[in-house]
C-alpha cells in the first residue's frame, strides 16, 4: 500500500490522457487536461509527505517539529492557480474555434481557413 | 485517423507509459519515507534565517521567488491571451448588457451577508499569508471570488461597478510589475535578484520575513486582478451572446 498515492497519480494521468485522445468536444478536452494536471499535484504532494509530520507551518507547534516538504507544496499551490488561467485560455480558444468552424467537435474541424 | 485506429494507438502508448510509470514508481522511496535534501534543509533553516512561520510562504516568496516570478508571468500571459482572443470580434460593450438583476430576495440576502465576510477572509489570508496558512495566491483567489459573488447575487451592472476595468487592468499589470521591481530592489540593496532586503522582524508577527510581505501583496493584487479580468472577459462574451 505504500506506493498507492504514486499509482493514483499515474492512473489520473492516463485516465485524463484517454479522455483527451477520445474527446469529441473541446470543452470536455479542457476538463480532461485539468484531470491530467491534477495527477502532478497528487504526485508532488505524495513525494513530499513524511510519516508523523505536521503541515509546514510553525505556528502553534514547537520549533524543531518534523514537517512535510514545503517545496512541493509551494509548487502545487502556484500550479493550481496558474492552471485555472490556462484552462480559461483553452476555453477561449474553444470559443474562437466555435466562431470559425461552428462546431466544438475536434473530429469535425477538418480545415481552418485563415 | 479513424477513432478505432486512434484507440489502438492509444492502447499501445498508454500501456507503454503505464509500464514506464510503474517502473519509475518502484524506484521512488516508499510513501511517507521522504528523502529530499532540500525540504529537510528548509525545515531547519527557515525559522532562524527568515523568521517566517509559514514555510510554504518562505519558499514561494523568498527561497524560490524566481520560480514564482515565472509563474506570475504564465498567469499574466494566459490572461492576456484570453483578453486578446475574446476581445477580437466584440461589438457590444458590457454596459449595454440587459438587466439581469437577481429577483429572489433569498439569494440577494445571502449575497448581502456573504460578500463582506468573504472579502475579509481573502484579506486575512493574504495579510497573514506568511505567518499562518494562506498567502497571496490563495487570498487573491478568495478576494476575486468575493467580488464575483456580487455578480451571482446582484447583477452584471453591480459587478462592473465594483470592478472598474481600468483598476483591474492596472492591478494585473501593476502586480506583475511590482514583483519584477521588488526583485531589482533586492539586487541593488543586497547582492542578488529577489534577495530579501528588509529587516526580518519578530517571528509570528506581520513584520516577520522582511520583503516576503511585499512580494506576497504584489502576488495577491496580480492574482485578484487576473481572476477578475477573466470573469469580466467571459461575462462580456455572455453579454454578446445574449444580445444576439
Amino acid at each position: 500500500m505504500s506506493y498507492l498515492p504514486y499509482v493514483v497519480a499515474g492512473w489520473l494521468f492516463l485516465v485524463g490522457l484517454y479522455g483527451v485522445v477520445t474527446s469529441r468536444n473541446l470543452i470536455h478536452l479542457a476538463v480532461c487536461l485539468t484531470v491530467m494536471q491534477s495527477s502532478t499535484y497528487v504526485l508532488l504532494l505524495a513525494i513530499g509527505y513524511k510519516h508523523r509530520s505536521s503541515a509546514p507551518i510553525f505556528y502553534g507547534i514547537p520549533a524543531g517539529s518534523r514537517v512535510v516538504d514545503p517545496v512541493v507544496q509551494a509548487l502545487t499551490l502556484t500550479d493550481i492557480v496558474v492552471s485555472v488561467t490556462v484552462v480559461a485560455l483553452i476555453l477561449s480558444l474553444a470559443l474562437d474555434v466555435h466562431d470559425q468552424a461552428k462546431t466544438v467537435d475536434p473530429e469535425k474541424i477538418v480545415e481552418v481557413s485563415g | 485517423m479513424s477513432s478505432r485506429a486512434r484507440l489502438a494507438v492509444f492502447a499501445c502508448a498508454g500501456a507503454g507509459l503505464a509500464a514506464l510509470l510503474l517502473w519509475g514508481v518502484a524506484g521512488l522511496p516508499a510513501f511517507g519515507h521522504y528523502q529530499g535534501g532540500y525540504g529537510n534543509q528548509l525545515e531547519r533553516r527557515v525559522l532562524p534565517e527568515r523568521h517566517t512561520t509559514n514555510l510554504v510562504g518562505a519558499v514561494v516568496f523568498d527561497y524560490r521567488a524566481l520560480d514564482t516570478l515565472g509563474e506570475e508571468f504564465i498567469l499574466f500571459s494566459a490572461v492576456l491571451g484570453v483578453a486578446l482572443l475574446l476581445r477580437k470580434n466584440r461589438e457590444q460593450q458590457i454596459d449595454e448588457a440587459p438587466d439581469d438583476t437577481v429577483r429572489s430576495d433569498a439569494i440577494r440576502i445571502v449575497g448581502l451577508f456573504l460578500v463582506a465576510p468573504a472579502f475579509l477572509l481573502g484579506l486575512w489570508l493574504v495579510a497573514f499569508g506568511y505567518v499562518t496558512p494562506g498567502g497571496g495566491f490563495q487570498g487573491g483567489v478568495v478576494l476575486a471570488g468575493a467580488l464575483l459573488l456580487v455578480y451571482l447575487t446582484g447583477s452584471i451592472h453591480r459587478y462592473t461597478a465594483v470592478t472598474p476595468r481600468t483598476a483591474v487592468e492596472m492591478g494585473e499589470a501593476g502586480g506583475a510589475g511590482a514583483f519584477v521591481v521588488l526583485g531589482l530592489v533586492g539586487l541593488i540593496a543586497e547582492a542578488a535578484y529577489l534577495q530579501n532586503f528588509l529587516g526580518l522582524g519578530k517571528q509570528g508577527t506581520l513584520e516577520s520575513g522582511g520583503s516576503i510581505a511585499l512580494l506576497n501583496w504584489a502576488t495577491a493584487i496580480e492574482v485578484t486582478a487576473a481572476m477578475l479580468l477573466l470573469f469580466k472577459e467571459f461575462l462580456e462574451e455572455y453579454v454578446v451572446a445574449a444580445g444576439r
